[in-house]
């Protein structure tokens, strides 16, 4: 008990630091950094929740995104909608889409790379479509007028779109601690682990998957609107690029799949090295290739990303103390 | 229009196929995804690319140069990348060849720039009439080479002994290497075998297209779609599906539009994965 | 509790389970036994739900359960443990069993109570905070158990909990099926290995070629001269009553 206070104390602190942490960064370039951190962060762990809980990789995260990102800004653009509701019904989108992806996919028992593949290919579907019809602005994209203004989540500063970016963060690292306590956690987890042992102790795996890419698409749908109204154009290669569901997974891989922090470590991570090359050589491409090997080296050696690395070795340091407590005991009972 | 759709469609469709025919040999042998296909198809158009550009040698001659230089790019990556570094799990082979296609893509961005690369042949705008259509050279000279390589690739596969020993492995590889034939070895000489497909591919697509770091992205859910349709490890279910993707498409384009119609391909994709995972013709290598 | 009559499946042109009619009643150890490829573990997949019937009805509790998922199974009380192991590889002793244990609870201090306890029951209560990708054969199998009995069954399938485990593990696991009995839970389990069976259950079923060739108390099913060929091979059985 006093472990997880002392937990939750950090957690705490951390959050303060975060949330004051405008006040002293002067630099505007710093906040919006920061600001991207956490929107990178916060799209890894909607990736996290269906990839690394429940265990089941998609490639085409971004469909969700993008969803989310025309449907409040076509509600704004044809219908007045303030994307404060906006916002709302995007989420909707998203969790709607999360849906009919998840119902058929997982219904006809698609897994591992499969699944993967049909992602991806129902991201290139929607940015084929969104290219194609006329209330998406088709291939000319959708301009959003500038009116600063909460109803419109748009802001003057970069200092508000950080707080929105924050609260996101905020939002999607309280989601991934309740999964770490919850049943529907333990059941995603389980299905990760051991799909048939899982539905053998009665977790209908086929529902647990539905409602994780569900709330992977609800998490999507409202990135999609923070973009949208942070960027001001949307068009359908940025709806539905393939290099933002590749950074969704990269971020979430790097930092640790499964686990709360795993997708803010990533995205830390990579955006430090992202700024480093681009530091010494500013030629287009040299960060990606970066990531290109970092994905790999991790994927081969590091399973468990940056904190699974940190956390082996407390791991270890307990397995070490349990040995010598079982000899003790004497206890060779297996 | 619908005819001329159509045999733009087989001509593209030969070339589709042997981009396949790679993606599914790999497949059927080693049982795993390679994301990078694309990537590296992409590599072989710039082989071809700069191979006319600096020493003036045709593409379609180039062919006898990029296909065993991609047979030995795809036997080292996997002999001493892919394979030792996946530790054969299915999702990380998956992940280390994306991983590898984005440093090839992002690579080829860095090094030639994303600015899109076509080549001009004396012969690019001679064509044969055929009363309704005209059909560029290039298009029927790379039509004609691709079938040629795929029969190759077919007299490989059942003639030799290296087809053999591949097929071995294909269907049994714990047996195989029971009698003694190197797995290891024979997986990257599979690898290699899948890539010099798309090196030749390479030299037949540049005439008629043109190169970009992103080409690869544009034939990778193609070729996974022509795969999982004629069958994963299928060889003729490659080259079928290669046609029908490639007539889809250009018939889609027809009657669609130019952007609506590149919906056929990741539709087809979608519904043979959620209605008939074993394609139309789910037979082995 | 449990009535399976005229199941019979197929894969290809091999019968795997051919007609089987068989019953367990409320309380009782009932044991099904035959030679390896006997079809055993084909009849659990399908009364479990893993494997649909081609013929046949099961019911359990008096509800059909044909075409029932196997999570919707579960859920009615009967739950199955696999023959080759299936932990939760990555999680720990304490989270493989909560598993089982949230499958009545959403709470996860009782679940995490009633796995533990489940833990004791069957003696792991050392190894809660272990690995369960470190434990040995006999651990796992109990792991089998503890995260089946986490779900409070009324009726257990165990699929060979015995096989693999050397005579002392095969005492400590009878008596911990024992003890699960004596707390009210129906056990019907699949056994390769006669012996470790005739002590334990209550009636036993033998199975061979995937026909149901014997049934009764242990004793008289282990002399039945058809169960003695289908061990021991052709010829056996005369062999025997003529040396007596």
């Amino acid at each position: 008990m006093s472990a997880l206070g002392k937990n939750m104390m950090l957690l705490l602190a951390g959050a303060v630091l975060l949330m004051v942490a405008p006040a002293f960064i002067v630099s505007k370039f710093y906040i919006d950094v920061l600001t991207l951190i956490f929107f990178t962060a916060y799209l890894g762990q909607s990736w996290n929740i269906l990839g690394g809980y429940a265990g089941q990789f998609s490639f085409g995260g971004v469909m969700f995104f993008g969803t989310g990102a025309y449907a409040s800004s076509i509600l704004l653009t044809t219908f007045g909608v303030p994307p404060i509701i906006g916002i709302v019904v995007a989420i909707f989108a998203g969790a709607l889409l999360g849906f009919i992806v998840g119902f058929m996919s997982f219904r006809s028992g698609l897994k591992g790379s499969y699944f993967a593949l049909i992602t991806l290919a129902f991201a290139e579907l929607l940015r084929v479509l969104a290219n194609s019809v006329e209330f998406t602005g088709g291939g000319v994209g959708l301009f959003l007028k500038y009116a600063p203004g909460l109803s419109n989540l748009q802001f003057e500063t970069p200092t508000g779109f950080y707080y929105f970016a924050l609260l996101l963060l905020f939002i999607s690292i309280a989601i991934a601690l309740w999964l770490e306590r919850s049943r529907f956690g333990a059941q995603l987890v389980a299905i990760r682990e051991n799909e048939d042992a899982a539905e053998a102790l009665g977790i209908n795996t086929l529902r647990c998957k539905i409602y994780a890419i569900m709330i992977m698409g609800a998490m999507g749908g409202a990135a999609g609107t923070f973009y949208a109204q942070k960027y001001l154009y949307l068009d359908p290669p940025i709806a539905y690029s393939i290099h933002l569901s590749v950074e969704m997974l990269l971020v979430t891989i790097v930092g640790g799949m499964g686990t709360v922090f795993g997708p803010l470590i990533g995205a830390f991570v990579l955006h430090v090295v992202n700024e480093i090359a681009r530091h010494f050589i500013d030629t287009p491409g040299l960060s990606l290739i970066v990531y290109g090997f970092i994905l790999i080296i991790i994927i081969s050696y590091l399973p468990n990303g940056l904190i699974g690395m940190f956390k082996k070795k407390l791991k270890q340091t307990d397995a070490s103390a349990l040995d010598k407590l079982k000899s003790d005991q004497g206890d060779g009972n297996a | 229009m619908l005819p001329a759709a159509i045999i733009n469609g087989l001509m593209f469709g030969a070339i589709y196929a042997l981009v396949a025919l790679g993606l599914t040999l790999i497949y059927g042998v080693l049982h795993i995804i390679n994301f990078a296909h694309g990537a590296m198809l992409m590599l072989s158009l710039y082989a071809a690319f700069f191979l006319f550009q600096l020493a003036n040698i045709d593409p379609y001659l180039s062919i006898a140069i990029v296909t065993p230089a991609a047979f030995i790019f795809g036997y080292l990556i996997y002999r001493y990348g892919i394979g030792v570094l996946s530790k054969g799990k299915d999702q990380n082979i998956l992940l280390i060849t994306l991983g590898l296609s984005i440093i090839i893509e992002n690579s080829a961005l860095f090094f030639f720039s994303g600015d899109q690369q076509t080549v001009s042949l004396s012969y690019s705008f001679e064509a044969f009439d055929l009363g309704f259509m005209y059909l560029s050279y290039p298009k029927v000279i790379s039509f004609v080479a691709a079938l040629v390589i795929c029969a190759l690739l077919w007299a490989l596969m059942s003639l030799t002994d290296m087809g053999r020993a591949i097929r071995a492995v294909a269907k049994e590889r714990q047996g195989a290497r029971l009698v003694g034939i190197n797995v290891e070895h024979i997986f990257a000489v599979t690898f290699g075998i899948g890539i010099a497909c798309l090196g030749a591919a390479g030299c037949m697509m540049l005439p008629i297209f043109y190169v970009d770091p992103y080409t690869g992205n544009i034939f990778v859910l193609v070729a996974f779609t022509i795969v999982v349709l004629g069958g994963m490890g299928s060889i003729i279910g490659a080259l079928l599906g290669g046609f029908i993707i490639g007539i889809t498409e250009s018939v889609g384009g027809l009657l669609l539009g130019e952007s609506l119609g590149q919906i056929g391909i990741s539709l087809i994709f979608i519904l043979i994965l959620i209605f008939k995972p074993t394609g139309l013709f789910g037979s082995k290598v | 509790m449990l009535n399976v009559s005229g199941v019979t499946k197929r894969f290809g042109g091999l019968t795997a389970v051919s007609s089987v009619d068989l019953n367990v009643q409320e309380g009782e150890i009932v044991s099904l036994i035959g030679p390896n490829g006997a079809g055993k573990t084909t009849l659990f997949a399908m009364v479990a739900g893993f494997l649909k019937c081609d013929e046949g009805q099961v019911t359990f509790d008096q509800v059909s359960i044909n075409g029932m998922k196997p999570h919707q199974i579960s859920k009615l009380g009967m739950v199955r443990t696999f023959q080759i192991t299936q932990p939760f590889a990555g999680l720990t002793t304490l989270e493989n069993i909560m598993v089982g244990a949230y499958s009545n609870t959403s709470d996860s201090e009782v679940a995490r109570e009633k796995a533990e306890k489940v833990a004791e029951t069957v003696g792991m209560k050392s190894l809660l905070s272990q690995g369960a990708d470190g434990l040995t054969v006999a651990g796992r199998k109990r792991l089998e158990l503890a995260r089946a009995l986490a779900t409070d069954p009324k009726l257990l399938l165990l699929d060979e909990v015995m096989a693999g485990l050397n005579p002392t593990e095969i005492d400590e696991i009878v008596a911990v099926i024992k003890s699960i009995r004596a707390t009210g839970v129906t056990i019907f389990l699949i056994e390769h290995v006669m012996k470790a069976v005739m002590n334990l259950s209550d009636r036993t079923y033998v199975l061979n070629d995937g026909k149901l060739i014997a049934s009764g108390t242990p004793s008289t099913v282990a002399e039945d001269p058809q169960v003695i060929e289908a061990y021991l091979g052709h010829g056996a059985a005369e062999a025997m009553v003529a040396k007596s």
